[in-house]
């Protein structure tokens, strides 16, 4: 006997669905409704279409011959308004009435509009069905568009509008790209691709809102309030189950409609398919897991017994020219071991992750073709420990040799400088070895590379092993840590040769061992990345330690120290008195410091917020003495006070710390100021220490007093305020470029070489330049961090997330 | 199970984490470069210091007073120290982390 079945929705599922039902060869009279005015096509290729690769004719599926064979009705073009289950009926939206044996709701999903000011506008859509791509597609040469979203569709809709000579931005609200299924070092590669294309990606941005103009879209607003005017702006956020349908008659619903192993919703007759379907709490949208349920529900259909089971998923993004491909869990963690490797010569990243014996998860770019191996490798479980040694190389490669620590170096074109001192670019150091230099003196004769300062002697050394193989032995020298055969001076270098401007960055082109590094190398390089490059990088407080982070020291106890500067030890009573209020009103212990100035020790965490407003309101900022940065200036009374004093000591200690302060180094920066030889402010154990003489100012440099004393030397004797002050910073600029990160400048100076230090800050232009990179990055850094801090939206994240003591106990 | 909602996912930094005030003393909630939630003791058991103040990386956190490294899944410290810290059952739905009440009452019982 024919039954009557109705279809809603004629996308990709129920499509599939047809082909089964009639192949099986059931008598069906079928009814098909569809919103859009069209029947099935493959909505997995509009991105061709987007791109011009393809035309909309060669995308569709079923044509109206097709339908027309097997006797399906249809109506496209054409909503399903209602259904009344108990009649076994559907309401179609002219108001006619239909009966049904069986319905299928294939309803597929909706594009998520984030509700920003401004959504409503004309020029605002979504990426989801063939009217979204005609009007990308209309888009011509010179327009500009913003893609919100940096997913698979969000991207896909980019580098179509892009191939289409659209000038587009991506603004992607994570730190990566694609974050789901890409770990950070694979989402740098993509937005390395992209960009290179000439894609603009922001990533770590907030959209705020979006602006219009006589009632089209003009631009978007992002919450820094910079704005980026556009002609069409594409929302690629995100989709949501299409159910409005299936719960207005009260079906079974969750976030998509609730389905069995059998694809039966909690009506008997009715089922449901797609990205419709909530199935063991997971939804779906990739067609693969679609097409299985369309043979499932065909067959239960068809009165057999059949089971949907999900499956292990892996993604292929399709966008023309990037080589990427994830599977599996790939996220890190106890019990689990990653194989990564990185070429960065080629652009290669791959990574396994391994739990036990068995392969859990890959993400690779920039060479894919294994992907298929490794994804059966972790559907099947197999068990892999025999070819563990060489896994990571792929079916084909046996007996694979070990990945080349020297990589990164090799990587380095020619052009990239090695020597800073004496500006020696690879090129020239493999010039020399190819005439004949063999070894480290050699080159240094030849070319003059590690002649001066010497921190390049490491690379210099991986030039020569790298160029020579076996023939040259590479001496064993301090890495960072484990998660890198470099030292802190090679990675320094290398940041600077090859403009690494991010963390990711650096973790691929360097080859690094571990996805995102750990608490001893971050740190530091997160320091690099924001000393070379201020107006690039920006700073990540997670890789900073508690105190930096907080802007405060923690104490033994948890709680923390407060101390607002006193600019070269000199204050006020109304400082004073404030100080006095905030010691009252915190409950805080008051310390005298040995850098001249108040301690308030036992200030809880979440009370920081308001204390610092309290200090800001009397004219106070931070002290930074948490921080590897500028801490104190210690003056003496100097000529204005004092009967020996030969120049106004506290006036020039106050000039500097204003000039120097809110400056990172790669340690902490201490100053004094004597007025005179007997040396009240102790400037000569200091690491910048300035005696006042009658005929001027002694400039002492890399002098302590903690765990080693130290006596400054002399650096330069200086005629004039204003010339100590240009020898101060530049001296600071020259540490801040160049120090490994927690090298007090005494240790520095050690390495390098006092010579090296005064022969470069002897050239005036040097200086000069040097002064002018210390002034861009205080552009960036000379921030009071308490009063961007002083805020309600400070205080609630410096307070618990929860206090669950004031929950009733259970 | 008894899952109390104490706040979104996004209000966690990421690679960053949280307190919670519990009336067993104060939980860490972590969230991973990788967007994932872990839940444990937010007291180091060399000398209290306060891990939800620490780095983390990978799927381990670092003591912020004496770098003492702690695996999130597990508790136990890592390398040559020796520890664990207590971990309790947390998850993320619609983007609200959930932490297991019964858990903690369960934790003040043994
Ligand atoms: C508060 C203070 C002691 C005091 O009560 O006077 C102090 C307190 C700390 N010092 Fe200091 N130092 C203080 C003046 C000094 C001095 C004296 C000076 O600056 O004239 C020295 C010797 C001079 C020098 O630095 O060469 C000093 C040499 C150290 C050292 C050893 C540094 C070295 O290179 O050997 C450390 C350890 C470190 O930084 O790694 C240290 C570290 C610390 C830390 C930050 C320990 C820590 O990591 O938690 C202490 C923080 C306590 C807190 O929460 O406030 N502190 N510390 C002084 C704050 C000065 C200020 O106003 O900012
Ligand atoms: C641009 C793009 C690229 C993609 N690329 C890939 C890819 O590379 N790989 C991959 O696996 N997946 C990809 N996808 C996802 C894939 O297309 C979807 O998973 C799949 O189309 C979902 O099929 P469906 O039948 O559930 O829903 P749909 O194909 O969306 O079909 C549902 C249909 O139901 C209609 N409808 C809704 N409500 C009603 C109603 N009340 N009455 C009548 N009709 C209604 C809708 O108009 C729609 O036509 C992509 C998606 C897009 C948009
Ligand atoms: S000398 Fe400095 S680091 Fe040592 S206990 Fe005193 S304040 Fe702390
Ligand atoms: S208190 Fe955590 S390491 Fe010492």
């Amino acid at each position: 006997m024919t039954q009557k079945l109705v279809i809603i929705g004629a996308g990709m599922a129920s499509g599939r669905l047809l082909e089964h039902l009639f192949e099986a060869g059931g008598d069906w009279d079928v009814t098909l409704f569809n919103a859009e005015p069209r029947g099935c096509y493959n909505r997995i290729m509009l991105s061709p279409v987007l791109s011009g690769e393809k035309t909309y004719d060669e995308i569709v599926t079923h044509n109206a011959a097709w339908y027309e064979e097997r006797g399906v009705t249809c109506r496209f073009g054409e909503k399903v308004a209602q259904i009344d289950r108990a009649a076994q009926t559907v309401t179609a939206e002219n108001g006619e009435i239909l009966a049904y044996d069986d319905l299928v709701i294939a309803t597929g999903s909706q594009p998520f509009i984030i509700p920003l000011p401004g959504h409503d506008l004309d020029g605002v859509i979504a990426y989801r069905d063939l009217e979204d791509t005609q009007r990308m597609m209309s888009l011509g040469q010179g327009t500009r568009a913003v893609v919100i979203g940096g997913g698979l569709l969000g991207l896909e809709a980019a580098a179509g509008l892009h191939a289409r000579g659209v000038e587009t931005t991506v603004v992607h609200l994570m730190g990566h790209l694609m974050e789901r299924q890409l770990d950070e070092a694979a989402g740098y590669l993509l937005r390395k691709e992209l960009t290179d294309r000439g894609i603009d990606v922001r990533c770590s941005t907030n959209s705020k809102e979006i602006v219009g103009k006589d009632g089209k879209v003009a631009a978007l607003k992002l919450d820094t309030g910079e704005e980026l005017p556009c002609d069409l702006l594409v929302m690629a956020v995100g989709i949501r189950p299409n159910v409005a349908l299936a719960q207005a008659a009260g079906l079974a619903v969750g976030k998509g409609i609730h389905v069995d192993d059998r694809l039966g919703t909690s009506d008997p007759h009715i089922h449901a398919l797609g990205e419709c379907v909530e199935h063991e709490g997971a939804l779906f949208g990739l067609v693969a897991p679609l097409y299985d349920q369309a043979k499932v529900l065909a067959a239960t259909l068809a009165g057999q017994e059949a089971a949907f089971r999900q499956k292990q998923l892996s993604t292929k993004l399709k966008v023309t020219g990037c080589d990427l491909f994830s599977a599996g869990d790939f996220a890190d963690g106890e019990g689990r071991e990653d194989i990564v490797f990185r070429d960065p010569a080629r652009g290669i990243y791959k990574r396994l992750v391994i739990e036990g014996d068995r392969l859990i998860g890959a993400v690779m770019y920039g060479d894919t073709a294994d992907g298929n191996w490794f994804f059966g490798l972790i559907k099947d479980g197999t068990e892999i420990s025999e070819m563990r040694d060489t896994l990571i190389f792929g079916p084909a490669y046996q007996g694979g040799a070990a990945a080349d620590p020297l990589a990164a170096v090799a990587a380095l074109p020619a052009d990239a400088e090695i020597c800073g001192c004496n500006g020696v670019c690879k090129g020239q150091i493999v010039g020399a070895i190819e005439g004949g230099a063999t070894d480290l003196a050699a080159i240094k004769a030849k070319t003059k590379a590690s002649a001066s300062c010497g921190t390049c002697t490491g690379l210099v050394e991986q030039v020569l092993a790298s160029t020579l193989g076996d023939d040259f032995v590479l001496p064993a020298a301090a890495t960072v840590c484990g998660c890198t055969d470099l030292s802190h001076e090679d990675v320094r270098r290398l940041i600077k040769a090859q403009e690494l401007k991010s963390q990711p960055a650096v973790w691929q082109e360097l080859g690094w061992k571990t996805p995102n590094g750990c608490h001893v190398c971050r740190p530091a390089v997160n320091f690099y990345l924001l000393a070379d490059w201020p107006l690039d990088y920006v700073d990540d407080p997670q890789s900073r330690f508690v105190n930096e982070r907080n802007h405060a020291n923690i104490q033994k106890d948890g709680t923390y120290s407060v101390m607002p500067r006193m600019w070269g030890g000199m204050t006020t009573a109304d400082e004073l008195r404030a100080i006095a209020e905030a010691a009252d009103k915190y409950g805080a212990t008051v310390k005298v410091t040995g850098g001249q100035r108040i301690d308030l020790l036992g200030i809880h965490k979440e009370d920081l917020p308001a204390i610092w407003a309290d200090i800001n309101a009397a004219g106070m900022v931070s002290g930074h003495a948490y921080t590897k940065g500028l801490r104190t200036v210690k003056t003496c009374v100097g000529k204005d006070w004092c009967r020996f004093g030969t120049q106004d000591s506290t006036g020039l200690g106050i000039t500097l710390e204003k000039r120097l302060w809110g400056s990172w180094t790669p340690h902490k920066v201490k100053l004094g100021v004597s007025g005179c030889p007997r040396n009240c402010a102790e400037a000569t154990c200091k690491d910048i220490g300035i005696v006042c003489v009658d005929s001027g100012y002694q400039i002492g440099v890399g002098g302590a007093a903690g765990m080693d004393v130290k006596e400054v030397v002399r650096l330069h004797d200086a005629r004039t305020e204003a010339e100590t002050i240009e020898w101060v910073v530049a001296f600071v600029q020259l540490y801040r470029e160049h120090a490994k990160y927690l090298d007090r400048a005494y240790k520095w100076l050690a390495k390098v070489g006092l010579d090296w230090v005064k022969e470069t800050l002897s050239d005036p232009a040097t200086r000069e330049a040097l002064v002018e990179r210390f002034d861009i990055s205080q552009s960036v850094y000379q921030h009071d961090p308490w009063a961007e801090r002083a805020t309600p939206a400070t205080a609630r994240q410096y307070a618990p997330l929860a206090d669950l003591t004031l929950e009733a106990a259970e | 199970m008894n899952w109390i909602d104490i706040g979104a996912l996004d209000d966690i930094p990421l690679r960053g984490a949280r307190r919670v005030k519990t009336t067993q003393g104060c939980v860490a909630v972590f969230r991973t470069a990788e967007d994932e939630v872990f839940a444990t003791s937010a007291s180091c058991p060399h000398r209290n210091g306060p891990l939800d103040e620490g780095i983390v990386h990978g799927r381990k956190i670092t003591c912020p007073l004496h770098n003492w490294v702690f695996s999130l899944e597990t508790g136990e410290a890592q390398g040559a120290d020796e520890g664990a810290i207590a971990t309790y059952a947390v998850r993320v739905e619609n983007g609200r982390v959930l932490l297991d009440g019964t858990a903690l009452a369960r934790a003040s019982a043994a």
